[in-house]
């Protein structure tokens, strides 16, 4: 015979569950956020913790993997600047081009560097944590990408830190295209989604692709712009394998993510 | 209710439920994330009253929601039906011995995400699931089951530390005491 407690307990549990789950949207987030919010000394004092740890480490560096490490940088100093001295004349070249061909003029992206400060508890979503919010101008749906392509999304944005939804989660799915490696062009457009059949989670499907478009493992998969949260030609991955679907009406490719999203440590944020 | 239990019991609710978040070391080599609320939902559910079962499943569910892609409140009633049960049966179940803390941590910590998954599929959301998943789902419990008669440990030690026990009644009555040996005779 269950007490009358029991009965209280349960019914005030059940109350409050069906309360939050039932609030509005705009309601739900904002508690969300405020929930959430009660972890922010926490996260301060690890990522103080962190950086202590990380002077300390470099303090107590020896000069020998300091001068190799000057060294490295030289070199890369020398080749950047190299780089840098093509890209300026192509970049004036394509600026000469879209004039002539009254094209509008291209942007280069304002970014935003952020520290993954956390992951998504939960394992059955592919998300993160930053450490900028509305604070440093971060909205969302704004583009999160490393040197090596896209990360994801933000889904969530609080006052100091946001949630990421990483390429590969359920709600990050988005319209991308398949380019030839000699001559760029592009080859076909799906949609990247989850892929289910594999046990590399590095690996997501590229999905709904003509039947009939010549695709090879190697070829660069980028963002299409499709679908307005994504600039174009943003990497993504490259395609691993093919294979036909409804009797050959469209195609799907597993694509090998080009960021490795395990071993996230810093991201850039698109603010535009 | 003995409150500083209860609220040692939210407090490392509270950093479980960061140190998930935080920590991707052991993410990182296994592929999954151990949920640590479980087990303390099957401690709490053994050893402290049904309002304490009932603010740790309500408080840990925020907190594991807010800091997650789940809608906010998922995570509460697979908690609260775990240890409800458990509270329930309390009496039936031989919960200071290491076996049955194990597999009660192991039943818990697999069946939690489960319920989560199904309440997630119920209210429209759409989860990441492949054959990855079940390794996930492995490591939970696993993981779970192995903190269960650490968190057991841990609050035994911490109650012997900072709660005083409560007195025993002695069956003892000093009224009813026979007295022997010689007695000072009394005449009237």
């Amino acid at each position: 015979m269950l007490k009358r407690q029991y009965y209280m307990t349960v019914g005030l549990v059940l109350l409050v569950v069906l309360v939050v789950l039932n609030l509005p949207d705009p309601r739900a987030a904002r508690l969300k956020l405020a929930v959430g919010g009660l972890f922010l000394p926490l996260f301060g004092i690890a990522g103080a913790a962190h950086n202590l740890v990380e002077q300390a480490d470099r303090t107590v560096a020896p000069r020998s993997t300091l001068l190799r490490q000057i060294d490295d940088l030289r070199k890369e100093n020398q080749l950047l600047r190299e780089q840098l001295m093509q890209a300026q004349e192509a970049w004036r070249e394509n600026t000469q081009l879209r004039q002539a061909l009254n094209w509008q003029r291209r942007v280069p992206w304002p970014l935003k560097l952020a520290r993954v400060i956390g992951q998504d508890p939960a394992n059955w979503w592919r998300a993160v944590i930053i450490d900028v919010g509305s604070h440093d101008g971060i909205r969302t749906n704004m583009t999160v990408l490393t040197a090596e392509g896209l990360v994801g999304r933000i889904a969530e944005v609080a006052l100091y830190r946001s949630h990421v939804v990483m390429v590969g989660d359920p709600n990050c799915r988005f319209s991308a295209q398949v380019q030839d490696p000699r001559d760029k062009s592009v080859v076909a457009k799906g949609i990247i989604s989850p892929s289910a059949s594999t046990l590399d989670r590095l690996l997501v499907d590229l999905i709904y692709m003509p039947g009939g478009s010549l695709l090879k493992p190697g070829q660069l998969v980028t963002t299409s712009g499709d679908g307005g949260i994504f600039q174009k030609g943003i990497a993504v991955g490259q395609i691993v394998d093919v294979r036909t679907n409804d009797y050959g009406l469209n195609l799907e490719a597993r694509v090998k993510l080009a960021v490795n999203l395990n071993r996230l440590e810093q991201v850039w944020v698109m603010t535009q | 209710m003995n409150w500083l239990n209860t609220i040692a019991i939210l407090l490392i609710a509270f950093l479980a439920v960061f140190l998930e978040s935080y920590f991707r070391a052991l993410r990182n080599v296994l592929g999954a994330q151990i949920d640590l609320l479980p087990a303390l939902v099957v401690y709490a559910g053994l050893s402290a009253g049904i309002s304490t079962v009932a603010l740790l499943a309500t408080l840990g569910g925020f907190w594991f929601d807010s800091l997650s892609t789940n809608p906010l409140g998922i995570s509460v009633l697979p908690l609260f039906v775990i240890g409800f049960v458990l509270h329930h049966c309390r009496d039936l179940i031989l919960r200071e011995q290491f076996y049955a803390q194990y597999m009660l941590g192991l039943t818990a910590s697999a069946l939690a995400p489960l319920l989560t998954l199904l309440s997630l599929i119920g209210a429209g959301a759409e989860p990441l699931l492949s054959w990855w998943s079940l390794w996930q789902w492995v490591v939970m419990a696993l993981g779970g089951a192995a903190f269960t008669p650490a968190c057991f440990y841990l609050f035994e030690r911490f109650n012997r530390a900072f709660i005083y026990p409560p007195q025993a009644q002695t069956s003892f009555r000093p009224d009813r005491e026979i007295k022997r040996g010689r007695q000072p005779h009394v005449d009237y």
